[in-house]
């Protein structure tokens, strides 16, 4: 059987299996383990020498002096850095240890900078897209957790989530579906699906996840929360994996205001995991990932353009934070990438393969051979709590 | 099981129109391929030749913008940048548009799915922004006047494409060995259109071809080029690999000339395992998820026999008692679900040429993406997924739902549900969708079950 074919096989698979939880639980193993991940994908490019900011260096501050101007208003996070002032509503998380960054990374994507083959690389998980795109690494995590469920893992969000995509079992859901059926309207359709199981398996199972939220509680919250809550309900539950994005860091303009409002969505929304996730946040890990960092200088207009090292930000009671990660490169002239972007000192793919193997157990082989072929994971940098 | 007008309809074309009567045989159903229906011309898609100039005015207004800038022309370069990038996202919308009304007032539906199912095994995606208005007018240039033509021309023009040049980077591709190469141009061999070429265009992923032959149709391939500055492709020998290349046992002239490229796209379209995968797509796509083994025979060898003929692959189909099965194994994709209720509701040119294309966008383009199909935006280039349960998840199907329960009700006066069951679906409307029809508490929600009804959904 080659690729493809299997690949649209097992996507059979997949998909009837997310369709029918609820109509065969008990022949599925058990969920694997208590640990939680979610992967944030912050689209658009997060400018982290602004996000965790490099304070220390005389060279930011020059290179940045419109953006800089606050540089004394975020929390001092140790070792030179300075979190984002609109992040202080998290700095309790980071003195918890519950909050950390890496920092001066990037996936393999180099030189292009353009956003699409930057997230498709980011969400890939490749060491190229030469190959051409496949699936996401998620998707091959799913696959070598044994005894996986459909319900195991989930893409939230009307985005498309390649991270996710593939053979391998996955449920996908948008909190702000829904139906739009009356009681009568739903009756009708349940008989008119009731002879045909695939239809009529993914009308249960959909009448099912638009129902697990109260209307009241979502009533009154953003998008981002939304994404949040609906996260939550579902990690205290069966599943263990969640993913979704949040859209705005492409600050080329007016980068105060702009960042300023994508971080404090970051912020509600971290916020929002925690409180949903109750007592599994203590053994919940999430990462928030970007497809690249930003030019060093700031430009003419008040923000940076795309560039190549940034930062990855990590939340959860799993996670062993209070720290900026880093193989710090240095800001000066010739310790920039092509000399105008933070160099990327090591593969984000490593780091989160060590998380991947904590979390879930996964080992090297697995990790640097099916969740990212290719990867040399190198050195545990002991992300986990 | 022999021709049937309402199959012909549901399961080739597009679904039962209250206003077009179905083709009353196989030869109908044919004849219909073969030249453009009057529902082209009213709902244009220009193609790429006349599309790309709007691509061109981009580039050079972004370059334009940049050089502008902090000058006192940076505001009106912006505002004309700002207004090419408008005109480019209209366009796009317009072409979705025009997408939905050939299918909705074709009285040819096979042969507006067929382009479909060639635009998919020909997939092609927008690079980057510039290039977002371009995915309809490759189709309308490259594929549409094609498809049923012998394989082989339908092949070299879509592979050879600017668009699919782009899309599978062929263009930086040069021969290690070339002359460009030697002066020191940079780059070097990309393998990514040639595999895609051997996998997903002729002889198919598990096929009888090897690494080798991969790596020897990218240096065979090496010369074609699309410069994005010019208005079509070319061929420039001081970038092609010196010698002749092997692919398939057979050995091609080491001329550095099109010629050569073109005998190589021949000669892989007409290869035995082109015909039986290309075949089997087809019959797995039209006829049943699992085709029976001697419709995909009758079709492959029909294919041998006529180099490729498209139109009596097609024949060799319809002839074919299982595309006349009663049991409907496929289901619609969000786009042809989508279309096949504008048909069924009558709602075309008259209700969507009027809207503006934010509407267009927002009540036909956005509700694309939610069913898990955004408007020319695939994952890669093996185009949308077959299996029919990827289309029926439960967040898909509740996307479906919730798009047949309002949308319809806001693009034109919905007719009784009960005389729309039969409009929809004929005889084949079961007693239970009927009762359905009759029995929903308003007019909005007794269409909107039907549309989202498994008898609607199949075909």
């Amino acid at each position: 059987m080659d690729r493809r074919t299997f690949l649209r096989s097992s996507l059979a698979l997949g998909c009837s299996a997310a369709a029918s939880p609820l109509a065969t639980p008990m022949a599925f193993a058990e969920v694997p383990g208590d640990r939680r991940l979610v992967v944030i994908l912050l689209r658009g490019a997060m400018d982290g020498l602004d996000v965790i900011r490099p304070v220390a260096s005389p060279e930011w501050r020059a290179a940045r002096p419109s953006l800089a101007a606050d540089a004394g208003a975020g929390a001092d996070l140790g070792g030179g850095f300075a979190l984002h002032p609109a992040l202080g509503a998290l700095a309790p998380l980071w003195q918890a240890g519950q909050m950390g960054a890496v920092h001066a990374v990037s996936t393999p994507y180099r030189d292009k900078r353009s956003h699409f083959d930057g997230q498709d690389m980011l969400e890939a998980g490749l060491g190229s897209l030469e190959e051409g795109l496949r699936d996401g690494w998620l998707n091959r995590l799913v696959g070598q957790i044994p005894g996986a469920r459909a319900d195991l893992a989930y893409a939230i969000g009307r985005e498309r989530m390649l991270i996710l995509d593939g053979a391998a079992p996955h449920a996908s859901w948008s909190p702000e579906v829904s139906l739009l059926l009356t009681p009568q309207g739903q009756r009708l359709l349940e008989q008119l699906c009731e002879r045909d199981p695939l239809f009529g398996a993914a009308l249960e199972e959909a009448m099912a996840v638009a129902g697990s939220l109260p209307e009241a509680e979502l009533a009154g919250r953003a998008d981002h929360e939304r994404l949040a809550d609906f996260a939550a309900e579902r990690l205290t539950g069966a599943a263990r994996i969640a993913s979704f994005s949040l859209n705005g860091w492409d600050t080329h303009a007016r980068q105060d205001v702009a960042l300023k409002s994508a971080l404090s969505r970051l912020a509600e929304t971290v916020l929002a995991l925690r409180g949903g996730l109750g007592p599994a946040w203590e053994r919940t890990a999430v990462v928030c990932l970007t497809e690249f960092g930003r030019t060093f200088r700031e430009n003419g207009t008040g923000g940076t353009d795309h560039g190549t090292g940034g930062a990855a930000l990590l939340f959860g009671g799993a996670i062993r934070g209070g720290r900026v990660i880093s193989d710090w490169p240095g800001l000066g002239e010739g310790d920039l990438y092509a000399g105008r972007d933070l160099l990327p000192t090591r593969d984000v793919r490593a780091h989160l393969g060590w998380m991947l193997s904590g979390l879930f157990g996964l080992s090297r082989t697995a990790l640097e051979q099916v969740v990212f072929p290719g990867l040399d994971l190198g050195a545990d940098p002991g992300l986990l709590a | 099981m022999a021709y049937d007008p309402l199959l012909a309809e549901i399961r080739f074309g597009f679904g039962l129109s209250p206003l077009a009567p179905p083709p009353s045989g196989a030869a109908e159903l044919l004849e219909g391929i073969h030249r453009p229906d009057v529902v082209e011309h009213l709902a244009p898609i220009p193609p790429f030749s006349e599309a790309v100039t709007l691509f061109h005015d981009l580039r050079d207004l972004r370059r334009a913008d940049r050089e502008a800038r902090g000058t006192s022309r940076e505001e009106a370069v912006a505002a004309r940048l700002q207004a090419t990038s408008q005109e480019a996202v209209k366009l796009r919308r317009r072409n979705l548009g025009a997408a939905y009304i050939r299918a909705s007032e074709t009285r040819s539906g096979f042969r507006e799915r067929l382009v479909a199912f060639w635009a998919d095994h020909f997939t092609v995606r927008a690079k980057s922004f510039l290039f977002q208005h371009l995915v309809a007018p490759y189709v309308e240039e490259a594929i549409r006047p094609r498809i049923a033509m012998p394989y082989a021309r339908l092949l070299k023009e879509a592979v050879l494409h600017p668009m699919m040049l782009a899309y599978l980077d062929q263009t930086p591709s040069i021969g290690p060995n070339s002359r460009a190469a030697e002066e020191g141009g940079g780059g070097g061999l990309n393998e990514n259109l040639a595999r895609e070429l051997l996998e997903l265009h002729t002889i198919g992923a598990g096929g009888p071809y090897s690494q080798m032959d991969v790596r020897e149709l990218a240096e065979l391939l090496t010369g074609v080029v699309w410069y994005q500055d010019e208005p079509g492709r070319s061929y420039r020998p001081r970038r092609a690999e010196p010698g002749a290349e092997v692919v398939l046992g057979r050995t091609f002239s080491s001329e550095a000339e099109l010629r050569t490229v073109m005998e190589a796209l021949e000669f892989l379209a007409a290869h035995p395992a082109t015909a039986r995968h290309v075949s089997a797509k087809l019959a797995r796509s039209f006829v049943a998820e699992v085709p029976p083994a001697d419709l995909v025979d009758a079709m492959a060898s029909t294919w041998e026999e006529t180099g490729g003929d498209l139109a009596a692959v097609y024949a060799a189909m319809l002839a074919h008692p299982a595309a006349w099965g009663p049991e409907r194994t496929r289901i619609k994709p969000p786009f042809d679900f989508i279309a096949s209720s504008l048909r069924a509701l009558a709602i075309g040119r008259t209700e969507i040429t009027p809207l503006p294309e934010y509407r267009v966008w927002s009540k036909l383009g956005v509700p694309l993406r939610g069913m898990g199909q955004p408007w020319e935006s695939p994952v890669g280039p093996d185009g949308w997924p077959e299996a029919a349960a990827a289309w029926v998840t439960p967040q898909f199907y509740a996307a479906r739902i919730s798009w047949a329960m309002r949308t319809p009700a806001g693009l034109t006066e919905l007719p009784d549900p009960r005389a729309f069951a039969i409009t929809a679906l004929g005889p084949l409307a079961s007693p239970e969708l009927r009762f359905a029809a009759l029995a929903a508490e308003t007019r909005g929600e007794g269409i909107g079950v039907i549309l989202a009804s498994p008898d609607f959904q199949r075909r």
